[in-house]
């Protein structure tokens, strides 16, 4: 026997796709919750999603696909060696995560200035179809923003390996697996943008 | 020992890049059709963008079209459970 660490790549990719899966039906679960209250209250929903802001919806549409290309292309970037390109790339698909969470601070301070936010007095008084949407928009787009936060941190902590060389061309799973979750996270951007910006 | 891993297929940059084009225009295509005021006819389409764009990003960004078949099955099986979950929730909410 060599003391070569195990390693096992296909089970690595196996085991990131399976928690993607369960991500899948978390989110699936939220946007079947939306789409049975919107049944509910159309209405309601139509007045209150008339209000959600379209051009940082579409921004953070935009930043989100370009910085999942950016995260594709260092997945490439490793194959072929290229060590700077890489953490250039990432680089740039963190620095993507850290715009859309600015956008989404400016966003959500514009709309809680409005009063609206979950509990507040102006939901309250409103008719209850409203609030169950904003309930659920905070909900869905706040667990997504997590998802953000968490896929930016696990992205530089990979670039930091790529850095000290422990990620290369020869071994490079964990980028891998850190590039799938950052796509799981546009994914999830790509049906909350028509849901709650869209479609009302 | 290591084992030998299977063969990565490598995309290239400019195969990436006509994605992230083709998905940019399918988000433009999306805003331009949700301001065009046809009713119910634009949630489905709206979806049915949104659809392209995740059949899009899984395929090519997250590479399942290189992968075996295993993986394939599965993304399948958690679709359909999905897909189950979600056509139940309407049987019932519709036909209650």
């Amino acid at each position: 026997m060599s003391s070569q660490p195990h390693r096992d790549d296909a089970g690595a990719k196996l085991g990131m796709w399976l928690f993607l899966f369960t991500e899948l039906l978390l989110f699936g679960g939220l946007f079947l919750l939306y789409s049975a209250y919107l049944a509910r209250y159309p209405h309601e929903f139509a007045v209150a999603g008339a209000r959600m802001h379209l051009v940082f919806g579409t921004l953070n549409t935009v930043i989100l696909i370009s910085s999942s290309l950016l995260v594709a292309m260092a997945v490439t970037a490793i194959q072929k060696g290229e060590r700077r390109t890489v953490l250039l790339l990432l680089g740039g698909t963190i620095l993507c995560a850290a715009v859309f969470l600015f956008n989404k601070y400016l966003e959500w301070s514009a709309e809680i200035n409005r009063g609206i936010y979950p509990d507040s007095p102006r939901l309250n008084a409103g008719p209850p179809g409203e609030s169950v949407f904003y309930s659920l928009y905070y909900l869905t787009v706040g667990l997504h923003g997590l998802h953000v936060l968490v896929g930016g941190t696990l992205l530089a902590i990979v670039a930091l390996r790529v850095r000290q060389g422990a990620i290369h061309a020869g071994n490079f799973v964990l980028l891998e697996n850190g590039a799938l979750y950052w796509h799981l996270v546009d994914l999830v951007w790509i049906f909350i943008f028509p849901l709650y910006y869209l479609i009302l | 020992m290591i084992m030998t891993e299977p063969k990565h297929h490598i995309i290239g940059y400019g195969s990436l890049t006509k994605i992230w084009l083709l998905l940019l225009f399918l988000t433009g295509l999306t805003v331009w059709v949700s301001r065009q005021g046809i009713g119910i006819g634009h949630v489905w389409g709206s979806l049915a963008i949104a659809a392209t764009k995740a059949g899009l990003v899984i395929a090519f960004f997250m590479q399942m079209r290189y992968e075996g078949r295993l993986l394939r099955w599965l993304l399948f099986v958690a679709l359909l459970i999905l897909a189950i979950f979600i056509g139940l929730t309407f049987f019932d909410l519709l036909y209650r």
